[in-house]
């Protein structure tokens, strides 16, 4: 009876946690694969994962931050796997820059504002493109998740030190792209 | 109206790391141009997912093209041994020839030679043989 409780007390706790941070999963994989389907996918993967291993997760970290690094290494994994099944067709539904870039807020913008907003955000998609996987991934966790530097060395398991080198870097690539559209 | 940049809740300098206006702009236009393509595909309709299996396709065309190439590629081989094979029973039957030719030859010569040395060995040519029988018949006579 009571085993029954406490494994209905962690299920409810499981359902609030994916309800809370689902939607900032789902982000991050979608802008770093820029495939919607394979973000679904893999964030669908990232909660069947942390659901079978719910009793093992200890609270050290935050659940973001623990659901974050799940989400990275399954990522990871999709990528090696993909190279290694070389036959495989490489059929790909990532959307291309352009179109990534036609998304944006429908604030109160003048088309002129839309319009350099856009331009704005493809260049820094071609700056992101251009990063190494380690630089794009400490570079969306900073500026789209909005994590901090210590709970981005959690997350990726690298020290702080490299990760601000690794965002220092991915600053200064937007940096120059930015500066090379003038 | 909201500054582009309201998005990206991050204090200058807050990582030890200079960003200026323009960049921060971009960056949080970024940052708002993802959240609005994620919510956008989170709330869209879900397609009916078909059950993920081997592209059947896809693994035909490797396969028939695999035995293309396998056969190509061992037709040729075995090509180029039915051509070496012939060629070497082609030059052992020429060298089979030319050594019977030569053993006739050589036949040819030896039974020639005999004969010439058969005729050269007669004692009387073979026009005065009537006269040489003649004389035979005298001596067998006593005259």
């Amino acid at each position: 009876m009571i085993n029954a409780s406490a494994e209905a007390i962690a299920a409810q706790e499981f359902d609030s946690v994916v309800a809370v941070h689902r939607a900032q999963i789902f982000r991050f994989l979608l802008a770093s694969t820029r495939d919607v389907d394979l973000a679904e996918t893999l964030t669908q993967d990232c909660f069947l994962k942390a659901h079978r291993n719910w009793s093992s997760f200890r609270g050290e970290s935050s659940a973001l931050t623990w659901l974050m690094r799940i989400a990275i290494n399954l990522q990871k994994d999709h990528w090696r796997n993909r190279r290694l099944q070389f036959w495989r067709q490489t059929r790909t539904n990532a959307v291309d820059l352009d179109e990534a870039s036609d998304w944006l807020p429908s604030g109160e913008r003048t088309a002129e504002q839309r319009m350099l907003a856009k331009e704005q955000v493809a260049h820094v998609w071609v700056a992101v493109e251009s990063l190494s996987e380690r630089q794009r991934t400490v570079f969306l966790l900073r500026f789209v998740e909005e994590l901090d530097l210590k709970e981005i060395s959690h997350v990726t398991g690298m020290g702080e030190g490299t990760v601000k080198a690794h965002l220092s870097r991915a600053l200064a690539r937007v940096r120059k792209e930015l500066g090379e559209k003038k | 109206m909201n500054r582009p940049d309201d998005n990206l809740k991050l204090a200058r300098g807050e990582d030890g790391l200079a960003m200026e206006p323009e960049l921060r702009e971009a960056i949080g236009n970024f940052k708002s141009s993802v959240e609005a393509w994620s919510d956008s595909a989170l709330s869209r309709p879900r397609k009916a997912e078909a059950p993920a299996r081997a592209n059947l396709g896809l693994i035909t065309k490797w396969a028939l093209g695999s035995a293309v190439f396998v056969a190509t590629v061992s037709g040729g081989v075995y090509q180029n041994h039915r051509q070496q094979e012939f060629a070497k029973a082609e030059a052992a039957r020429t060298a089979q020839q030319q050594r019977e030719l030569a053993s006739q030859r050589a036949q040819e010569e030896a039974d020639l030679m005999a004969k010439v040395d058969s005729d050269i060995s007669r004692e009387v040519p073979s026009a005065l043989e009537p006269l040489a029988s003649l004389m035979e018949e005298n001596q067998g006579t006593g005259n």
